[in-house]
């Protein structure tokens, strides 16, 4: 069980930089995200996107507004448990023991939930009986791709990671890339790659396809596809592979007796609290009167939650508002004084 | 006031009127149509908010823009006349605009 003094939920821009306001003030904190990256949505949906509208810097992209806080958070040693999702949050005695998937258990006095709009998972395929197969012969990501030799394999998507998979897998397996347009979205060398390989009869292109449904006796057999003018086809296979990108889902959130307006959690705008003491929501996921969600909203809410934790973390201390520009203290901790 | 018809996946009619220059997503959203997520909040990075329009109006919808059709292919059950809601602003032009909502949004 690791203690610490808070427990921040998502590793986005919010997550960040309220993890730099809690170190700044003397907590401890560590940090959990359902992604394998630190980033959030601003590396997940947009890291080329420029952003135009955080105070001081007229124009950044997601990924470099990522670094620049992972650089702000330098100073301090902050321990990230990445591709772990908080299951189950419980109060004990007045402190909060939290599971995630992976096992790993904290206990707390304050969570502070950055969690955007939930935990990235990924896009499934719209027939109901596709369920049926998921991690046996359709799957959304690849953790073995040996699985695949010498066997047909029918991959669903236009973005770089199914072209890349189709190209890569091409190698040892029959492939069947299926499309619903004409155009893909990766890269064009990719594109180009797939279209050799296609003409070198690797690699079969069904575009304007979309899967319509499974056909099946024991095992997945084969899959019908349906084009844009109805017209249906039959392919055999042994594997389906979709990738549609990821979806963010609300999750075992819902689950922490949190009040909840839609996918939003309500707070106090005082200390960014739900209706659970020592449970803080900031940035996207939370719901007050008068929110925006914009980057910047979310730097305030959390700093001023980080500041809540606090009287929760050291009852028996004051908090005591500084200027990092003066205060010995936090120039210490910034490592900028000895 | 613009009109604007949302249709539920099970058939459900919702008639509003929505403020000129909100977007369609907008007009559901603030006025609790169920049915459209927009979870990234319109700004084109979710596919949400994704809604059929009727075949009849599609041609006169503002063209997409780059990114939109993007999008659409990680909507769930794309089909030819899809949109994404978060991209069509009210204008008068678009009264009476009927759009279907999809079984789900993800």
């Amino acid at each position: 069980m690791i203690k610490t003094d808070a427990l921040i939920i998502g590793a986005g821009p919010t997550g960040l930089f309220t993890a730099h306001q809690l170190k700044l003030i003397g907590l401890d904190c560590e940090v959990v995200d359902n992604l394998d990256k630190i980033g959030g949505q601003c590396i997940e949906l947009y890291p080329d996107k420029p952003i135009y509208d955080i105070p001081a810097i007229p124009e950044c992209t997601g990924e470099e507004l990522t670094n620049g806080l992972t650089d702000q958070l330098k100073p301090f040693n902050i321990k990230f448990h990445l591709n772990e999702r908080v299951e189950e949050v419980k109060n004990n005695n007045g402190k909060w023991e939290i599971k995630t998937n992976k096992g790993t258990s904290f206990n707390t006095p304050n969570i502070i939930i950055a969690g955007g709009v939930g935990s990235f998972e990924p896009r499934k395929f719209a027939p109901k009986d596709c369920e049926k197969f998921e991690d046996k012969s359709i799957f959304y990501s690849i953790k073995d791709k040996t699985i695949f030799k010498d066997k047909t394999v029918s991959i669903f998507g236009g973005g770089d990671s199914a072209l890349d998979w189709a190209i890569e897998l091409s190698e040892n397996s029959k492939i069947n890339l299926i499309h619903r347009r004409d155009e893909f979205r990766g890269a064009q060398s990719t594109v180009d790659k797939m279209n050799d390989l296609r003409k070198e009869g690797k690699i079969k292109l069904y575009t304007k396809y979309q899967l319509k449904g499974v056909k099946d006796s024991e095992s997945l057999e084969s899959i019908d596809i349906e084009h844009d003018n109805k017209e249906v086809k039959n392919l055999k296979t042994d594997f389906v592979l979709g990738f549609f990108g990821l979806i963010m889902k609300l999750g075992p959130i819902a689950n922490w007796g949190l009040n909840l307006n839609k996918k939003k959690i309500n707070v106090d705008t005082e200390k960014f609290e739900t209706n659970q003491k020592g449970i803080y929501a900031v940035g996207d996921i939370c719901n007050y009167p008068g929110k925006l969600k914009l980057i910047l909203s979310g730097f305030h809410e959390g700093a001023l939650a980080a500041r809540a934790c606090f009287k929760l973390a050291r009852p028996n201390e004051k908090y005591r508002f500084e200027f990092t520009t003066t205060s010995t203290n936090l120039l210490k901790r910034l490592g900028k004084k000895e | 006031m613009t009109k604007i018809v949302y249709i539920e996946h099970n058939g459900k009619s919702h008639s509003i009127d929505v403020q000129n220059g909100l977007t369609v997503m907008e007009g559901a959203v603030q006025n609790n149509v169920p049915g459209i997520d927009a979870d990234c909040g319109g700004s084109m990075a979710c596919a949400t908010c994704h809604v059929y329009v009727k075949e009849e109006w599609f041609n006169k919808l503002p063209k997409k823009e780059d990114g939109e059709e993007d999008m659409l292919d990680m909507a769930f059950e794309p089909k030819k006349f899809s949109r994404l809601s978060c991209q069509l602003t009210v204008t008068d032009e678009l009264d009476g605009l009927t759009v279907q909502l999809p079984s789900e949004q993800a």
